[in-house]
């Protein structure tokens, strides 16, 4: 039992990081009708230039701040030289772009900081753990992450729900057409959601790097988690990628845990070793797949 | 008539040292490993290793000029093929040495030997070719792939641990690893986990391990898979439980695991600090190259270009005489004992090292115990060499 609530407690925890990387994404996505697979490559960057921050400025919070900020600048870089003239373009010649500017940022990460897994300590004030089960100290840090997440999760919700930008972003990602027609800037607004984005993802990737390794490629896994999130989400909506975030956290560390226990049970021999691992990592698609048979727009569509 | 005779030989004998002189035999040799990607830091030590012993032998391995050239696998067997085959059809190679992973190794091990050149691996020992199907152009440099898992079965054997918790990821190596350790493991498995290559929060796993309670932990959990579990492992609080690991704690890894990993065990063929004379310049000298802690990929890179080093000296660049000198494994390993047996696979010690710090603030592994002495690999006995 208490092991369950310790699993809940790391599927929760794995749902607000998908959050901070999925929030982003669903907006650009939602908001410009752009496909942007480069949105793992933020979350990396962010790490790295985490890692580089806080040698520089001697310690954590300053490397999350100054790495944050730095990631949304290089998003709104990204999004001048190349993403803008891709907007009136195919969803084909979008992915094509972007996937070409993962792999030029990975292998030009591994150029500047080299192809060795980097680290980054946590905070002091963060390093203490607590008991949770026998035997088990579960760290504070990764409790402040979960809080993070939600933190940042109900201020992005005040934003696009109560003020006059977020009513915007609402609108645009409605009509665009429209919108433009009523004299607002649309590129003005695009840019600021995709420079929120961007730095969203970097500020998710330093907070992520005390607890895994960092190194190139590190954000290819997850934009693909953050795919399945936004897919089952809806596109666009805030909201959807919360729910969505948590459904995915939950039950990838939930199904992984248990399905194995599961498989022994109910088949023998070696059997059992093969099938329960091939069946946890399908276990999040299969949720996805199920979803969109419910509900093809996702939980909580934009347009419908 | 004497003198023209003396004139005539004396010119002869000019011309053909000067022909010599023009044409000096070049040993070619191509080193393939993966050198882009997630995994590419394993790749640039096999590249150091060979590159420093090239140097330190000025550019000359066997008294004669070394051309080498260096090539990327990008971790894909296919490119690796194409790669390969393109350039064993354009130019003339002595040697292929490489790669680090045993997928590409068993893509290129037919171009390779086909075109009667050498393979030579300083790192991947599939099971495959150290059985049935040996072949007399293949040599392996660093250990077949059973024998590093088997030394930590064989260690919690001895040390009486009763239960055991073991994760490897879920494809064939991971498989391999497990299988390996259980063949010298007489205790209870109590859970036997396979976790996606790609997983990147091991925390589910290590609240079963606190659920499980073993005697002891064995992980083959490579690249970053092996840095999340080691530093979650230790936020964890688990210090209780000894953790034996393969690939997991290395000097490619220990950097980004920081203080976490100190303690940890890796069953091994080498550390940095093995107590040879050979070894103590090969680390030395590398440190002042590269600025990093050399990992095995590295030493046994560096043995492989001292394995190719003393074949040459000895027999030149005829095929059939550079192999019984290959055989032979006349040099001084960085890893002291060192000899090929009939498969063309190493037979040598087996240790258990573990992490610690050196007095320079640099984390290494450091040989605690021998486990394993000469250590046969279980397939060679199937191997009859043609």
């Amino acid at each position: 039992m208490t092991l369950l609530v310790v699993q809940a407690l790391n599927g929760f925890q794995l749902g607000m990081l998908l959050f901070l990387i999925a929030a982003g994404l669903t907006l650009v996505f939602g908001v410009m009708n752009f496909v942007n697979l480069a949105h793992g490559v933020q979350y990396m960057l962010g790490a790295y230039l985490g890692v580089m921050f806080a040698r520089i400025a001697g310690g954590f919070w300053s490397g999350l701040i100054l790495a944050s900020l730095a990631a949304g600048a290089f998003g709104l870089v990204l999004e001048r030289l190349i993403f803008r003239h891709l907007y009136a373009r195919s969803e084909l010649d979008q992915v094509l772009a972007t996937f070409g500017v993962i792999i030029t940022l990975n292998e030009g990460v591994r150029l500047v900081w080299g192809s060795a897994p980097l680290e980054l300590p946590m905070p002091d004030a963060l390093s203490h753990s607590f008991q949770l089960m026998d035997g088990l100290r579960y760290p504070v840090y990764r409790v402040a992450l979960a809080v993070t997440g939600l933190v940042v999760a109900g201020l992005l919700a005040l934003v696009v729900n109560g003020t006059r930008a977020g009513m915007l972003i609402r609108a645009g990602a409605s009509n665009q057409e429209m919108v433009s027609a009523l004299g607002v800037d649309i590129g003005r607004l695009f840019r600021m959601v995709f420079g929120v984005g961007a730095m969203l993802a970097g500020f998710a990737g330093v907070l992520a790097a005390p607890l895994v390794s960092v190194e190139p490629n590190m954000g290819d896994n997850l934009l693909i988690l953050a795919f399945v999130v936004i897919v089952i989400g809806g596109t666009g909506s805030i909201r959807g990628a919360f729910l969505a975030a948590l459904i995915v956290g939950l039950v990838d560390t939930l199904g992984r845990s248990m399905i194995t226990d599961f498989a022994h049970a109910v088949l023998s021999g070696p059997a059992s070793s093969r099938v329960g691992p091939a069946l946890a990592s399908m276990l999040i698609y299969l949720v996805m797949a199920a979803v969109l048979a419910v509900r093809p727009a996702g939980l909580f569509p934009l347009r419908s | 008539m004497l003198k023209q005779v003396l004139a005539a030989g004396l010119m002869s004998a000019l011309v053909a040292a000067t022909a010599q002189a023009q044409t000096p035999p070049i040993l070619k040799m191509t080193v393939i490993a993966t050198l882009s990607g997630p995994q590419a830091s394993l790749g640039e030590q096999v590249r150091d290793g060979f590159a420093l012993a090239v140097e330190q032998r000025g550019g000359k391995l066997g008294g004669l000029p070394v051309e080498v050239t260096v090539m990327d696998d990008e971790l894909k067997p296919d490119v690796a093929v194409t790669k390969i085959r393109g350039l064993l059809e354009s130019s003339h190679q002595d040697f292929v040495v490489g790669p680090v992973f045993s997928v590409v190794m068993a893509a290129i091990f037919k171009p390779v030997t086909s075109a009667g050149v050498f393979l030579i691996s300083p790192n991947a020992g599939l099971s495959t070719f150290a059985g049935k199907a040996c072949s007399k152009d293949l040599f392996v440099t660093s250990y077949q792939n059973d024998q590093p898992h088997s030394v930590s079965g064989e260690f919690a054997t001895t040390q009486g641990y009763k239960r055991a918790f073991i994760i490897a990821p879920n494809y064939q190596a991971g498989r391999d690893a497990l299988t390996g350790f259980k063949s010298r493991y007489k205790g209870e498995v109590v859970s036997e986990d396979y976790v996606p290559l790609n997983q990147m929060d091991m925390q589910s796993e290590i609240a079963k391990i606190a659920a499980a309670k073993p005697d002891v932990v064995f992980v083959f959990l490579p690249g970053g898979l092996g840095i999340n579990f080691v530093k979650q492992y230790r936020q964890a609080g688990l210090t209780n439980i000894p953790v034996l690991s393969t690939f997991t704690v290395d000097e490619s890894t220990l950097p980004a695991e920081g203080d976490a990993a100190i303690g940890f065990y890796s069953g091994t063929n080498w550390a940095p600090n093995m107590d040879t004379p050979a070894n103590k310049a090969f680390v030395a000298a590398f440190e002042k190259k590269f600025n990093y802690v050399p990992a095995t990929y590295a030493a046994q890179s560096f043995d492989t270009a001292m394995l190719i080093d003393s074949a040459v000296k000895a027999a030149g660049l005829d095929h059939d005489r550079l192999r019984t000198a290959l055989e032979k494994a006349d040099f001084a390993s960085v890893r002291g004992s060192f000899k090929f047996g009939v498969n063309h696979y190493p037979i040598q010690d087996f240790y258990l090292a573990q992490v610690a710090k050196r007095p320079d603030g640099k984390l290494q592994t450091e040989i605690r115990s021998k486990v394993l002495t000469a250590d046969v690999d279980p397939y060679a006995a199937e191997c009859k060499m043609q």
